[in-house]
Formats: C-alpha cells, sequence, structure tokens
C-alpha cells in the first residue's frame, strides 16, 4: 500500500493517545481505535498506525495488517470532496465502469489517489442500497442517481467554485 | 475429565473432551496430513490456523468436509480420513495451492524438504488443472534471512513463532486474498524491521518463502584459493544435530566426523568455537564476579542483574525492546566474535599471516549469526573478524557435494591451540549450559575452592523460564534462565521494574537454546529431537577431561602469551563489545 509521510504534532499524538485511552487501550479494540483515527486524521499514516500500536501494546505489522486487510481504511489522505463510484451489481451492469473512467480521464488520477490540489478522491465501494438510481456516484455525503458519462462533468462543475 | 467416543476410519479411540480430530487420529497412529498446523509441545505452541485445507475430512451427518485441526471430536462421531470425497477434495486443494506457486522445484533452495513438495509426491499430484495469474511479490534479501513471498502457502507458522513465541512481532498477515502476504510492518524489508534474526521463522516455513542467506558458494570458491587460509569453527550445537542430515539418529554426536569432513573439504584450520566459549566464561565470569562483588559490597550504582550475551538474536532483541537497559548485560562478545578476533590477531601472528589473506568461516547452528558477522563494530579496516557463517544445514548440503560419505569418516581430533576446549563449553549449545559453564568457573575464582560435582541440574530442564539458587559458600546466588524471546520478554520486564532478584540470567532466543537453532536441520515440529539433541550436549561434557573453562591450557596460555588477564586493556579491545540503542534508528526510518 502507497502512504503519505506525515510528521504528527504533539497534539495529535496527545489526540490518538485519548482515542486509545476511551477504549481502555485494549488490543481488541484495535478496529475501533482505528475507525476513530481515520475520523480524525482522515485517513491512517504509518506514523498514526505506530502510536496505535504503542498505545495498544501491539505489533505495529498487526496494525499493519488491519489496516491493509480492510477497504474501509486508507493510508492515503483523500480528497476535500472524496468520490466514491459505487460499483456493485446493479450499477455496474447500469455503466458504472464507464462512469468511473470518466472521473478518472477529467481528474488524471486512478482509483485511490487524489488530485494534486487535494481537492478530489476516487474510490469504488460496493452498493450504497439505491440501486433504483443506478448508477450511482457519491461525493461526500452528497448522492447522484442515474449519472451518466455525460452528467460526470456537471457533476465536478457543481465544486468548482469551492475550495 | 470428560472422555469422549468417536470412530475415525472404522477404530474406535477414546479422547478427552475438546480434543481435535486431527489429534485424536494421531492417538491411532493415523497422521492427517496438513501443511499449516503446527505443534510444538514441549514449547506450549499450537498453531491451528485451520488455513490450507489440507487435513479435511469426512464427518458423517455433516454436509460439509471438516478441517480436522480445527474440529473437536463429539461423542459418537464417525470420521473417515480417506474416503474419495476426501482424498479428491484433498487434491484439488493442494492443486490450488500448487497453482499460485512457482514451478522452479530442481533450482529451488528448499528442494527435497519441503513440505509442499513432499505433499504433492504424497497425494500424487501430475497435473495442475487451473491456470492463472500467479502472486508475486519483492523479495527481500537481508543480511541472514531472504523472504521469498511467491512461494508463501500462508500456513502462518511464521507469524505464529515471530509474533507468540518470540513476540518480536515483525511478521503479520497484511492485504486479503489474492494480494495477502506475510510481511513486516508497512512492508518495509527485513533489515528495516525489528527482525532479530533468530531464524525460528526459517525453521518452521513448509516452503523457501523464507530461507537463509546461502553461503556455500562464496566458501567454496575460498576453499579453492591458495592464497587464502581459511580457518573453521564450529559451534557446539551443530555437532550434535548435523548427523541428521545424513539419517542418523537425532541425538547423535558427530564431532569427529564433522571435523574430518570438514578437513577433506579443505580448511586449512578445523578449529571449534568451544575454544572461544571457554575465554567467553573467562570474560564474561570475570565481570560477573567483579559485579557480583560490588553488589555484595553494597555497590548501589552497579548494575544487575547480568545478563549472558552469546546470542545474537537476542541481543538484536534487547537493543529493540530494551534500550533503557543496555548497561545491563555483559559486555562480552559471543563465543563466534571471539574467536574470529582472536584467530585474525593472536592466531595470525603465530601464523605470520595478515588478517586479509585469512578467511575465518564459522558453522553455526543459527540464522542471526550471519547477520552478528556483518555488525561494523566486528570489523579491522573494513576486513570482518569473522567473515561469514554458514548453518549446519548448508554445512550438511556442502558434504555431500563433495561427495563425502559422511557416516563412513573416521573420528579426528580439532587443530590446536583453538581447537582445544572443556565439556563446560560444548554446553553452550543448550538452554542453562552457558550460565552452568559460568557458575563452574565463578563458583572457584570466588570461594577458591575446587567444586566436588560439577552438574548443577537446577539449571538444566525444557521450562521456558527456570530459575535456580547456587549457593557460593554462604551466599546466594540467584540464576534465572530464558529461552525464547517471549520468556526472555517475561524476565526483562521485571528487571525494567526493578523486580527482579536474580543476580545473573542466561537468555537464549531459541527453543532449547542453540540445539534448536533456525539453522539447524529441520525438526518438523517433533520437538523431541531438540531434547535429544541436548542429551547429546551433555554427554560430550560428561565424556571430557576438563569441564571447566579455566583449567582449559590454551585459554591460560592465550592470557600469558598474549591478553594478559581477563579484562585486561587488550581483552576488551578484542572480546568485549558495546550496544546500540535500535528503538530510536527505527523510528527515523524510511
Amino acid at each position: 500500500m502507497t502512504s503519505v509521510k506525515l510528521k504528527l504534532k504533539d497534539s495529535d499524538v496527545q489526540k490518538l493517545k485519548e482515542i486509545a485511552h476511551s477504549f481502555n487501550n485494549e488490543a481488541g479494540e484495535l478496529i475501533n481505535v482505528l475507525h476513530k483515527s481515520q475520523e480524525h486524521f482522515g485517513y491512517l499514516p504509518a506514523e498514526v498506525q505506530e502510536v496505535v500500536a504503542e498505545e495498544l501494546n501491539i505489533p505495529v505489522a498487526k496494525v499493519y495488517g488491519v489496516v491493509t486487510f480492510y477497504s474501509f481504511f486508507t493510508m492515503l489522505p483523500r480528497g476535500r470532496y472524496p468520490i466514491s463510484i459505487c460499483t456493485g451489481t446493479a450499477c455496474y451492469v447500469r455503466g458504472a465502469e464507464k462512469v468511473l473512467d470518466e472521473f478518472k480521464r477529467i481528474l488524471k488520477v486512478p482509483v485511490g489517489e487524489t488530485t494534486a490540489d487535494g481537492k478530489f478522491s476516487i474510490t469504488c465501494l460496493r452498493c450504497v442500497g439505491a440501486c433504483g438510481l443506478a448508477p450511482v456516484v457519491m461525493v461526500g455525503d452528497k448522492t447522484y442517481g442515474r449519472v451518466t458519462t455525460d452528467g460526470v462533468k456537471d457533476i465536478l462543475k457543481e465544486y468548482e467554485n469551492e475550495e | 475429565m470428560e472422555l469422549i467416543k468417536l470412530t475415525i476410519d472404522n477404530r474406535t479411540v477414546e479422547v478427552e473432551k475438546g480434543t481435535t480430530i486431527f489429534l485424536a487420529a494421531k492417538q491411532l497412529d493415523i497422521t492427517i496430513p496438513t501443511l499449516c498446523y503446527m505443534n510444538l509441545k514441549d514449547l506450549n505452541i499450537e498453531h491451528k490456523p485451520g488455513g490450507c485445507r489440507i487435513c479435511v475430512v469426512e464427518v458423517e451427518g455433516r454436509r460439509n468436509l471438516a478441517p480436522a485441526c480445527a474440529t473437536e471430536c463429539s461423542e459418537g462421531m464417525v470420521v473417515k480420513t480417506h474416503s474419495v470425497r476426501v482424498l479428491n477434495a484433498r487434491r484439488t486443494v493442494l492443486e490450488l495451492i500448487i497453482s499460485d506457486h512457482p514451478f522452479d522445484c530442481l533450482v529451488c533452495a528448499k528442494s527435497g524438504m519441503c513440505d509442499l513438495q513432499d505433499m504433492a509426491i504424497k497425494l500424487g499430484v501430475r497435473d495442475i488443472p487451473f491456470k492463472g495469474e500467479k502472486s508475486t511479490y519483492k523479495p527481500d534479501f537481508s543480511p541472514a534471512i531472504i523472504r521469498d513471498m511467491d512461494k508463501c502457502i500462508m500456513c502462518r507458522r511464521c507469524e505464529t513463532m515471530c509474533n507468540d513465541f518470540q513476540t518480536v512481532g515483525v511478521l503479520s498477515g497484511i492485504h486479503r486474498g489474492f494480494e495477502a502476504v506475510v510481511a513486516p510492518a508497512f512492508e518495509r524489508d527485513l533489515d528495516h524491521s525489528e527482525c532479530t534474526y533468530c531464524g525460528q521463522c526459517v525453521a518452521v516455513c513448509p516452503t523457501a518463502a523464507l530461507t537463509e542467506v546461502d553461503h556455500t558458494l562464496q566458501l567454496i570458491n575460498d576453499l579453492s584459493d591458495p592464497a587464502k587460509t581459511v580457518v573453521v569453527q564450529t559451534a557446539p550445537a551443530v555437532r550434535a544435530a548435523l548427523g541428521e542430515e545424513f539419517g542418523m539418529e537425532p541425538g547423535t554426536l558427530v564431532t569427529g566426523k564433522m571435523v574430518a569432513a570438514l578437513r577433506q573439504l579443505g580448511f586449512n584450520f578445523v578449529f571449534d568455537t568451544d575454544f572461544a566459549a571457554d575465554l567467553t566464561i573467562m570474560e564474561e565470569g570475570t565481570e560477573l564476579l567483579d559485579r557480583l562483588t560490588r553488589h555484595l559490597n553494597g555497590d548501589k550504582e552497579v548494575k544487575m542483574p547480568i545478563l549472558t550475551s552469546c546470542c545474537p538474536g537476542w541481543v538484536s532483541f534487547f537493543e529493540y525492546h530494551y534500550p533503557d537497559l543496555l548497561d545491563v548485560p555483559s559486555t562480552a562478545r559471543s563465543p563466534q566474535q571471539m574467536f574470529g578476533a582472536i584467530a585474525k590477531t593472536y592466531f595470525a601472528e603465530k601464523q605470520q599471516l595478515n588478517r586479509k589473506e585469512m578467511i575465518v568461516v564459522s558453522i553455526m547452528p543459527c540464522v542471526a549469526k550471519k547477520y552478528e558477522c556483518t555488525r561494523e563494530e566486528f570489523a579491522t579496516d573494513g576486513n570482518p573478524d569473522v567473515d561469514y557463517s554458514i548453518s549446519t544445514r548448508e554445512l550438511a548440503k556442502l558434504i555431500k557435494s563433495a561427495n563425502i560419505d559422511f557416516k563412513a569418516l573416521p573420528d579426528e581430533d580439532f587443530d590446536k591451540p583453538m581447537g582445544e576446549s572443556t565439556g563446560a563449553a560444548v554446553i553452550f549449545g543448550t538452554t542453562g549450559g552457558v550460565i552452568e559453564a559460568a557458575t563452574r568457573t565463578a563458583y572457584e575464582l570466588h570461594t577458591g575452592e575446587e567444586l566436588e560435582k560439577v552438574d548443577f541440574e537446577a539449571l538444566r530442564g525444557f521450562e521456558g523460564i527456570r530459575s535456580a539458587t547456587v549457593n557460593f559458600k554462604g551466599v546466594d546466588i540467584n540464576i534465572g534462565i530464558a529461552h525464547g524471546l517471549g520468556n526472555a520478554r517475561k524476565l526483562l520486564d521485571d528487571v525494567r521494574a526493578g523486580k527482579s532478584d536474580y543476580h545473573a540470567i542466561e537468555i537464549m532466543a531459541c527453543p532449547g537454546g542453540c540445539i534448536g537453532g533456525g539453522g539447524q536441520p529441520l525438526h518438523h515440529g517433533d520437538t523431541s529431537i531438540l531434547k535429544a539433541r541436548s542429551k547429546a550436549i551433555y554427554a560430550e561434557d560428561e565424556g571430557k577431561t576438563l569441564r571447566k573453562s579455566h583449567l582449559n591450557p590454551d585459554i591460560i596460555k592465550l592470557y600469558d602469551e598474549y591478553l594478559g588477564k581477563p579484562g585486561s586493556e587488550l581483552a576488551h579491545k578484542l572480546l568485549h563489545t558495546h550496544y546500540f540503542d535500535k528503538k530510536t534508528r527505527q523510528i527515523s526510518v524510511d
């Protein structure tokens, strides 16, 4: 898994310690601790995993094993507007792949990565439970249904003037 | 204790409740094949991830096949271990595993001792019907261990040894599905991880996913070079295991044959690491007595307990995990390194050789020794004291490739002067041996009296952590022993917390000490082999006339002619070392 290096500030370390402490520093709570940590930092760089390992008193290799096992966890910072394209069965048969290709073409980044300006990132997910609207795309919390390749640039346009 | 009756292959067996089908079958001498299961009884390690699926059996009334290693027996159960359905499923599973494995058996380091290869032979696999992509992963070449994950079958035995037994925690399963491999954190290579190179992962790997760095070709080249004087030293544990590679019973001592074989291979001098083990006792024993005397006289500055420092896996372990305790272990170098330092100074002078014309090779039961040779502090002007180390397994390969009929060899003796050793040095090869050897010498030097009985039975055994008190004429000396780094960690945590009342602790990284080293003939999960080797070591000690290090005449001569006395300035320069805080180094990596 590619990763981005990060120098943790003292306050970041403190935050991680608080998260671990809120789960009693129990090794069995690793997934919950990672969940909360990702919520806070947006992603889980090596430096964060090292602190989590230290706090839960488990090998950092184990932490890395869990982070790489679950697709929810990411070691790359997501964009400020994370784009998720549903590639579940219903969306897929209704052209999700073409929609995905269009996002990749316009933003010039592969799946799992973030644009150079940090604005957008592309990920795939499996079924958001809105199959009637297939193919479905999510940008942050906002859902777009029946997306076509032509519609991709319209979606991106909505964020044109956003920071 | 509740007993359960069941039928396996039409035979009835009674087992304790909670027993798995696999172990119940074992009681009937039915060995259900497996690639991932591992039961190291004497070490209290049972690894049963139920991952390989080779051990599937048919259970009457159950819809699907059951993994025997992970399914508990129940009353009245009827199990078939070799029905047509089972055999077909088992073969399919194996074919699927092999379909994602390189087909390079002819040139594979593990060929002939590979569990996967053996299984393919056993199940009669002739064709792999599943064609498709094979998973690949970057190879990792460290100074001691090579990782080739293309050959990994995800049995995850290495993970159990690294995490549960050694508590080193370097290896973990990462990613999922087809991409899953076992790797260090952030997919660093071993050299940038906290790996101690103990080699216990190598010792249990069923395939060539984890192997030791091979120095045999380099050795053959050096032996053929007339400009080089090639000196060999052999560790005590090697002689108690090498015979196994030639079909001899575990526990057969082959010291004399090994010396003869090394001479036939063309070494100019065949010496013994045991000589350096005696030297270690002189240095470490002196340090122990010095610290002990100061401690008993109320010196609060002196660090207690003294920890042995012969084992390079253990040294790395405390450098990574206990950098705050770096002044606690003895500063004495390991016997391998003491040997190298003396060979390339004292012995070189005697032979009028320049150290650059010499190649010092060690035969070790160990993988970490390969790494130890490369540590910068053990070199002069870039020339290492020990050029490289080869394992017991590599030596066996070398002997076979040189057309030597090992079993028919006559017994020969080591060369002088660095081939002379005492029984105290021999027992370095087994857990408790170093501290027993140190006790024999320290007792006599401290009390000025001769020991009536040199055997300290209380220090022997196979328990992971042992302790004993030896009375030095009115003074009780508390001795601790641990083998396996997980056990070492327990003792070290007490030392760190100031709760340890030991005066001296011996630690060896591998199960049983060096006899269970990562470079030894593979035990395939049978820990009784380790016990047999240990017995052989004690037998060699008992057979020796001299059994106390300070009585070794060539050691006495070495001090008279060269070093002065133990702990002298020259002794410190050549025979002692210092340790590094590797934890800090670790964080700055990447």
